[in-house]
């Protein structure tokens, strides 16, 4: 196989869905994983339209329905704020302000070393300790401001 | 005194998730293994008489579903799972999924036994990517063991069982638009009817429920309908997986017969609010569910004594809200999920949540007149007649709860005032 790291990385993951249009949301879930900077980048699009041969209009539809779908680069690790109204009622609002202070950045931006950003989500189903957050695939709730700052070091050890 | 039954959390916490054996020795698979002893139609008897409501939140008879389905010239010929659960306060399915997610795997299989179906799919919310390896283990586990996959306990009857995960898009939880999404694209609602046991994935006869109603059938087949009813009310069948949530004590999931008050959930079972503080409000179902105040706290969880009440079980979603919550800032916070989670195919719905927030905003600002009340409840009224589907129809079941049961705070918002001391009223002329 031969081509860009981009386009095989493409066609690996098309493969191993076994060229499914069907599977278009699953192959992209994979390629913002492997991205690195958790997104879908417009060349990405365009090679996956190519390659599963749906059309470029139809790609964009989708990653842009989807709210875990980002059509910029992001941090390494996505800090997702709980807004909902679980976590609402329980104090996600300092959550984000604690969040804001402890990454010197606002909700909606990404540190400049990149390694954070910093964003609200929808409810991911962690309301039984609410307020919550999740970074990547991972629930933190019960939230403090001392909890906060050692999830944070822990994340800028790994 | 309330209760907590383990007819189908009984193995969550106490086995291996997704280990075949362990479920096994749970006293999981007797279901099936009595299933294929039966006739299609005796199963689906019994799943009448057990008086099991689609758990999903439309509460639609199970039994009624199947027998319908089955009375169909074409059979269905995929069952689908609906683990979409993103109404916000519920994560019952979550507990189902990553604690016991053979018991969804063995219900499903037993649906398909009735159907002869040989394809299935679980589509699971993205948010819980988390819960791929269990939920794939289980399912090869299954396949291992031969209670899934070709020629099942050599009785001849295959059946594979497919994950597809979502991305994001709480109105894929509407069963249309999750097939639209299984499909690989927008998870936009479809018009209905044709209805999904006529018309539903690849355009063919689909079975579709949710994690908990498959999670009641092989109780419900081992031990026949009558019993499992029995747990429940004569309008209601058997258990609920309530998720509390929000200012009570003890938030978490569980399984309650039905027929439960309500109060004795948050503050028996739920031991109450924490710090002192004073119940406000309560909201069942989520987040497009009723808020109701104390006066019909002591309404059984039951869907007939509900309805009767002007409430609605959904999800089984209760979100506790004490006197430290702005009424005005509450339905804020849940407009704000609705404009980002419609999908905008339809005006109602996508200018809709919109202009409703922009007018609580003149509340928490001060700057609200009588008049806004009358154009929150003409949009309200719009919404709910003319969206496309149940989420733009739902929207502002939260507004016109708040608008009824406390309008004393919307109107003290008008001279100025936030009792909760939430809202800022930066627009207000001193």
């Amino acid at each position: 196989m031969s081509g860009t790291p981009l386009s095989m990385q493409v066609s690996s993951i098309i493969e191993k869905y076994n060229g499914s249009k069907e599977r278009l949301i699953q192959i992209l879930l994979e390629l913002q994983k492997a991205s690195g900077q958790n997104y879908l980048s417009e060349d990405c699009l365009k090679e996956v339209s190519k390659k599963l041969d749906i059309t470029l209009g139809k790609v964009f539809e989708v990653a842009t329905f989807y709210a875990m779908f980002n059509s910029e680069a992001k941090g390494k690790y996505v800090i997702e704020v709980c807004k909902s109204a679980p976590c609402h009622v329980t104090g996600s609002k300092s959550v984000s302000k604690m969040l804001e202070d402890a990454l010197k950045i606002k909700m909606g931006e990404t540190t400049p070393d990149n390694l954070f950003t910093l964003q609200y989500s929808s409810c991911f189903g962690g309301c039984d300790i609410s307020p919550a957050v999740k970074i990547d695939e991972k629930v933190y709730g019960n939230l403090t401001a001392e909890k906060i700052n050692e999830i944070i070091d822990m994340y800028r050890g790994k | 005194m309330a209760k907590i039954v383990k007819l189908i959390s009984k193995n969550c916490g106490n086995i291996k998730p997704g280990s075949v054996e362990d479920y096994v020795k749970a006293g999981g698979y007797a279901g099936l293994r009595k299933a294929m002893k039966m006739e299609p139609l005796e199963i689906i008897e019994e799943v009448k008489k057990s008086n099991l409501m689609g758990r999903g939140g439309a509460a639609y008879p199970t039994g009624k579903k199947w027998e319908q389905a089955y009375a169909n010239q074409s059979k269905p010929e995929y069952v689908v799972c609906n683990g979409d659960e993103g109404e916000p306060g519920t994560f019952k399915d979550r507990l189902i999924l990553s604690q016991d997610p053979l018991r969804l795997i063995e219900g499903m299989t037993i649906a398909a036994y009735v159907f002869k179906i040989k394809e299935g799919y679980i589509y699971v919310r993205g948010e819980y990517l988390d819960l791929q390896d269990t939920i794939d283990s289980a399912i090869k586990n299954a396949v291992k063991a031969n209670y899934l996959g070709d020629n099942i306990l050599g009785s001849g009857f295959s059946f594979n069982i497919q994950v597809v995960w979502g991305a994001g898009a709480y109105v894929c939880g509407e069963n249309t638009a999750l097939l639209e999404s299984i499909e690989g694209k927008s998870g936009r609602p479809r018009k209905k009817p044709p209805f999904l046991t006529q018309v539903g994935l690849h355009q063919a006869p689909t079975l579709l429920q949710n994690v908990e109603t498959y999670s009641n059938i092989s109780y419900i087949v081992e031990h026949g309908g009558e019993e499992y009813q029995s747990y429940g009310t004569e309008f209601s069948g058997g258990t609920k997986l309530v998720c509390l949530s929000g200012n009570v004590v003890n938030r978490g999931v569980y399984e309650i017969p039905f027929g439960t008050p309500i109060k004795e959930i948050i503050y028996e079972i739920g031991g109450g609010i924490p710090d002192g503080r004073k119940l406000k409000f309560v909201q069942l179902g989520g987040s497009s569910g009723a808020c109701f105040t104390e006066e019909k706290l002591d309404t059984p969880m039951c869907y007939k004594s509900l309805r009767d009440n002007g409430l609605k079980l959904g999800s089984g979603a209760l979100l506790v809200v004490d006197d430290s919550s702005c009424v005005i800032d509450f339905v804020k916070c849940i407009t704000e999920f609705f404009i980002h989670e419609s999908c905008g195919k339809c005006t109602p719905c996508r200018e809709g949540n919109t202009r409703i927030y922009e007018i609580l905003d003149k509340f928490s600002e001060g700057k609200a007149k009588k008049e806004d009340i009358d154009e929150l409840n003409k949009i309200s009224k719009i919404m709910k007649n003319a969206s496309f589907c149940g989420l733009g129809q739902a929207a502002t079941t939260a507004l016109n709860d708040c608008l009824r049961y406390m309008k004393d705070e919307f109107l003290e918002h008008i001279e100025g005032h936030c009792r909760a001391g939430v809202c800022s009223m930066s627009g207000k002329e001193k």
